[in-house]
């Protein structure tokens, strides 16, 4: 094996992290891994005097992982996620529940209990709701590529955003701020 | 051209993915300013944003 062959593979863990998050589906994730490796290996050229091994890598993950999620979506063409927030709101319009301000939100951006969290929270939203929230907050996309990426609507596409959120807030309220 | 936190929470949401109009935007601004719930709603979303683009970050190499 020669040395590049295993600068590579110690990149593997961290690749196959960042991965699982994007996708939320180990198999997924293994293959977007194994294909930016070899990628990777074929392009050893285009990497020589780039300062940052990982950067390059990921660089090249996303594009794997932006592959699979087009392939997953087409494979889920429909939205099983029918789930509606309308039982947040009273019939006029208002909220049933109105929300309470978040003690402190700042410093739990300081403790690595409020990420796992915040994982937990992100790995119960539905799928495609998850994929195009990832792909908005995380990955940086426009809402114009992510709605082509999904095969959605603009609008369609503003609403699994718009769920993803709603989401989150109540998750997050309860698992982390409701005892804050 | 009252909105209702419905309305207003979509507005809020949307913003995040878009400019909005100048009227949505006027809207929007009004109801905040008299609504505390979806003032709320709006810092735990700006919020919401800050903790993913800090996540990502950490998945960075």
């Amino acid at each position: 094996m020669n040395e590049f062959r295993s600068r590579l593979e110690r990149e593997r863990p961290y690749l196959l992290r960042y991965a699982s998050l994007q996708l939320r589906d180990p198999h997924a994730a293994e293959d977007a891994v194994q294909e930016t490796l070899v990628a990777a290996l074929a392009g050893e050229a285009s990497f020589a005097g780039r300062s940052n091994l990982r950067t390059w890598l990921t660089g090249i993950l996303k594009h794997k992982v932006i592959d699979a999620i087009r392939r997953m979506s087409r494979e889920t063409a429909a939205d099983p996620d029918t789930a509606d927030f309308d039982a947040l709101f009273v019939e006029n319009g208002h909220w049933a529940d109105p929300p309470q301000a978040w003690a402190d939100p700042d410093a739990s951006l300081e403790q690595s209990r409020f990420f796992a969290a915040l994982q937990a929270c992100l790995e119960r939203l539905p799928a495609k709701t998850a994929q195009a929230f990832m792909m908005r907050e995380h990955l940086g996309l426009e809402t114009g590529e992510i709605c082509k990426e999904l095969g959605v609507s603009t609008t369609h596409c503003w609403v699994l955003l718009y769920r993803a959120r709603m989401a989150l807030r109540e998750c997050l309220e309860k698992s982390w701020f409701k005892d804050r | 051209m009252k909105i209702t936190c419905k309305e207003a929470s979509r507005l809020v949401s949307r913003g995040l993915d878009r400019e909005l109009g100048w009227g949505e935007r006027a809207r929007l601004r009004l109801h905040l300013a008299i609504c505390e719930g979806c003032a709320n709603f709006s810092k735990q979303m700006q919020f919401l944003r800050k903790a993913l683009s800090r996540l990502a970050e950490q998945s960075k190499p």
